[in-house]
Order: structure tokens, then sequence, then C-alpha cells
């Protein structure tokens, strides 16, 4: 039994083929318990990519990703233990239309987790309270804007108590003034001390809030490091013309 | 000249227009029966009362077969989507023979073989038969309902830790059949007026109690003009309930 501490999450040696097309090469890094990790890079880096095969939303060729120690690409593995584990929050939001806002995050309390219909909304209305939206709780989804729809699917994320959360560029389908309020929640969540893997362009979060910057490019991690390194001092110049033209 | 609107302008279902249209075909032709049936009796009361329980019959099969219907193309349009190569092939060739083989033909065929290794009373295997081939459109309706609901569903519902059979029910499925629930309307219309095709087969639907009163009494224009009026009095009845069905789960949102 190994007893010493691993990675939450630990992804090594990744490849990813769609075709012949090499979407990730060789991918390799770790998230450890509570750290905040953000993945940047241009579009069709393969950020989204690697992010959803930590929950097995894509499957990978080569290599390995382990979640608290389950092996996600091993079949023998239940994939949904580890989405349990691991909570997703899409740029598209995702919400089920056909629920309420309370009912969304109810749902899979009650289907998953198995927990009493009275249990779980009263922990959903802890967390709508949280995200700042427990006046709309009753309200269909196609009532709310973006950024209380972003607001709501994190908070339906945290109903399954989740011990990391992977964010699939939350802010790219908002209108710029929504964007604050989900990075809001987003920074409390990260104080919290959630375990968070970030795909994002916003740059002011990614320099507030990380603890580590990984930017890829052409499906490989050119650069990995502290905000302070990457956003001041990046080594490779893929990142320093990427900076050059996002900041 | 017929002024053709642009997208925008085509009249809603529940413009006025295309109300008075119904109005018209389901009053009129209700008007016109009571007429007949009163107005000529000597021709026409004993028609009237010769057919009714032909009505009952075509009414049992046709829910029969659409219920049933529904259950086949419900697990016929699932192994249409499934990443399981046999029940994948198995549901696609039964989708695929059944649409191409005529309706009456089919019916003839499973009537028949069933009778061979079977016997089942002669109502029962035509609503097996009409389900059967209904079936396979159905299938193609709710797979085509499934697949409209957007990706991120499925996965959003995955990424909770739901099963896939769970997340299917869940959430998948409730947002489908409100896709699904017009075509199914028409379905179901389209499924009253053939199962007049069962009056083939020794079923006493309304169209075959219609065809023995007119052999018997040789007044077939009379006769098919009862029958007519009586099947489009059912068809616009329902396809108005089904309107009202669809807006209430529209107002549902």
């Amino acid at each position: 039994m190994k007893a010493a501490k691993r990675p939450m999450i630990e992804v090594s040696g990744v490849s990813k083929y769609f075709g012949s097309f090499q979407a990730l090469g060789d991918i390799s890094f770790d998230v450890s318990d509570g750290e905040k990790v953000v993945i940047i890079g241009p579009s069709g880096s393969g950020k989204s990519t690697i992010l959803r095969s930590i929950n097995g939303l894509e499957t990978i060729d080569r290599g390995r990703i382990t979640v608290g120690g389950m092996d996600v690409s091993d079949p023998r593995t239940d994939i949904c233990k580890v989405r349990e584990e691991v909570g997703m929050v899409f740029q598209s939001f995702n919400l089920f239309p056909h629920k309420t806002v309370l009912e969304n995050l109810t749902l899979a309390q009650v289907v998953v987790r198995k927990r009493g219909a009275r249990e779980a909304e009263e922990i959903a209305m802890e967390l709508l309270r949280k995200v700042n939206i427990a006046e709309k709780a009753d309200a269909y989804p196609a009532k709310l804007s973006g950024g209380q729809q972003q607001r709501v699917a994190i908070a339906r994320s945290l109903a399954m108590n989740p011990k990391a959360i992977l964010f699939d560029e939350p802010t790219s389908a908002l209108d710029p003034e929504m964007i604050g309020e989900v990075l809001d929640v987003m920074k409390t969540l990260a104080r919290e001390g959630m375990t968070m893997v970030v795909v994002t362009h916003e740059m002011g979060f990614a320099r507030e809030v990380a603890d580590r910057v990984i930017f890829m490019d052409h499906g490989m991690i050119v650069e990995e490091g502290t905000p302070e390194h990457f956003f001041t001092n990046p080594t490779h110049e893929r990142a320093k013309l990427f900076l050059s033209q996002i900041l | 000249m017929i002024d053709v609107g642009d997208g925008a302008a085509i009249p809603h279902k529940n413009d006025a227009g295309l109300f008075t249209a119904w109005r018209i075909a389901f009053f009129g032709s209700i008007v016109l029966c009571l007429f007949l049936a009163f107005g000529r009796p000597d021709q026409y009361m004993a028609i009237f009362l010769f057919v009714p329980d032909g009505i009952l019959i075509t009414f049992k099969v046709t829910v029969g077969a659409i219920l049933l219907a529904i259950v086949f193309g419900l697990i016929a349009g699932l192994g249409r989507i499934s990443s399981n190569r046999l029940i994948n092939g198995t549901a696609s060739l039964y989708v695929e023979i059944i649409r191409g083989v005529p309706l009456l033909v089919q019916l003839f065929y499973i009537y028949y073989a069933l009778g061979r290794f079977v016997k089942i009373p002669d109502m029962l295997s035509a609503i097996i038969a009409m389900a059967f081939c209904y079936g396979a459109y159905m299938a193609e309706i709710f797979r085509a309902g499934i697949q409209s609901i957007p990706k991120g569903q499925m996965e959003a519902a995955l990424s909770l830790g739901m099963s896939r059979g769970q997340a299917m029910r869940q959430v998948i499925l409730p947002q489908a059949f409100k896709v699904v629930l017009p075509p199914i309307g028409n379905e179901f219309i389209a499924l009253l007026k053939d199962s007049s095709l069962v009056s083939i087969l020794a079923v006493a639907d309304l169209l075959r109690r219609g065809r023995e009163y007119a052999s018997e009494t040789f007044n077939y224009f009379e006769t098919y003009t009862v029958i007519a009026l009586i099947y489009l009095i059912m068809t616009l009845f329902f396809s108005k309930l089904i309107g009202i069905m669809e807006e209430r789960l529209n107002e549902g949102r």
C-alpha cells in the first residue's frame, strides 16, 4: 500500500490522435490537493481535450491519467466513480433546460449520491445562496442570464462534493459584463482550497489565482511555471508571442 | 395567384385563417352528418346505426397500435444510436426492411405469418402488425429526437457521475419527448387512417362495417359518404387535441 501522499490528478505521457492529427503529444503534469492549475494557449492547442480526458469525456490513445488513485484510462475502472469526485463546468453551461434551477442541483445528488430529497434540497439551497442566486431556485434556466446560468452550473457541480473541479473555458460564452460575477465565484472557491484545473483566456484570473500556469500549443506543453514566471519572463518564443497577442 | 409569404410571415398555426379552415371542416362534417341522419333518414339513418361498433374497433386498433409502436420505436430508436454493432445492426435492419415494404403487404404477411405459429385473436394480430410497421417510422423519430438534444447535455449528466442509462432517462429522454411529440402526433393521425387497411383482415373496423352494409344494401355512395365523414371528424378532432397538447407542453418551459 502506498501511504505516501499522491497527487490528486496525475497525467503522464498522454497522447491522443484524431485520425492522423495529433491532438495531444506526450502530456504530463500533476495536480496536488488544493492546487489551482490554469491551462492557457491558443485555440486548437489541446487544452480542452486534456481537461476533458481527466474525467473520461475524451478517451486517450497513450499514457495514463489517474484521479485520486483511480486509473481513468483503465476500462475496468468505474468511470462514474471518477466523475463523482471530479466536477466539471462547461463553456456552454449545459444546465438541464427541463428542470428548475433547484432540480438541476438536486438531480444528481438524488440519483447518484442517493441523498434524500429533503437533504438534497437543503444542500442545493445553501449552494445557491453561496453563488448568490437563491432567489432563482424555482426558475427554469432559460429565464437566467449567461452569468447566472454559469453560477448555477458551478453550484450544481459543487453539490456533488467533488474533490476537484475542471473548468472548461467557463467565461468564454459570456457577455463581458457577466464575466466578473463568474470569476468572483471561482475565486471564492479557490480561496476555500478547492482543487481546480481551469482552461481559460482570462489572464487576470490566471495571474491572481493560479499556483501554476501551463501553456500549451499544438498539443504539447510548451511552458509550465508560476504565474510570475510565466507572465513576466516566459522562456519560450511561442509563449512570448501568445502573451504579446493576448495582453 | 397564390400569395406566398417569406419565412417569418408564414401564418402561425394559431392564426385565424387556418383555425377557420379547421372549424369549417370539423363542424361542417358534423352538421352534414346530422343533416343526412335526420334530413334523409330513409337512406342514411340505418348506416349511422350500423357502423358505430366499427368506430370503436378502429379506435381500439389505432390506440393499441400507437402505444405498441411507441414501445417498438423507442427500443429500435435507442438501438439505432447504440455503439454496440449487433444492436445497432439489428435495429437498422428492422427500420430498413419495414420502410421498404408496403404497409398492406406487411399486414398480410405478419397476420398470416403469426397465424401459422400462434393462434391469437384477429384484432390483436392486426394491432401487432400495424405497430411493427409504425414502430420503424417511430424509431427514426426517436433517433432524430434524441440526437437533436445537444451533446453537452449528456456530457453534463455524465460528469455529474450519472451512468449513461441514468443520463438517458433523467436528462435526454424527457427533453427528446418534447421534440418527438409533434411528429408522433402526426403518426397517430396517419395510423388512424391506415387502420382502415385492417378491414381486409377480418377485423370489423369502421371501413369493414361500411363495406358489409354497402354489400347488403347496394347503397355504396351513401355508405362511403358516411364512412369518409366519420374518418374526417375523427382525424380533425385528434389533430386538434394533439395541437392543444403541444401548446401545453411548450407553456411548461
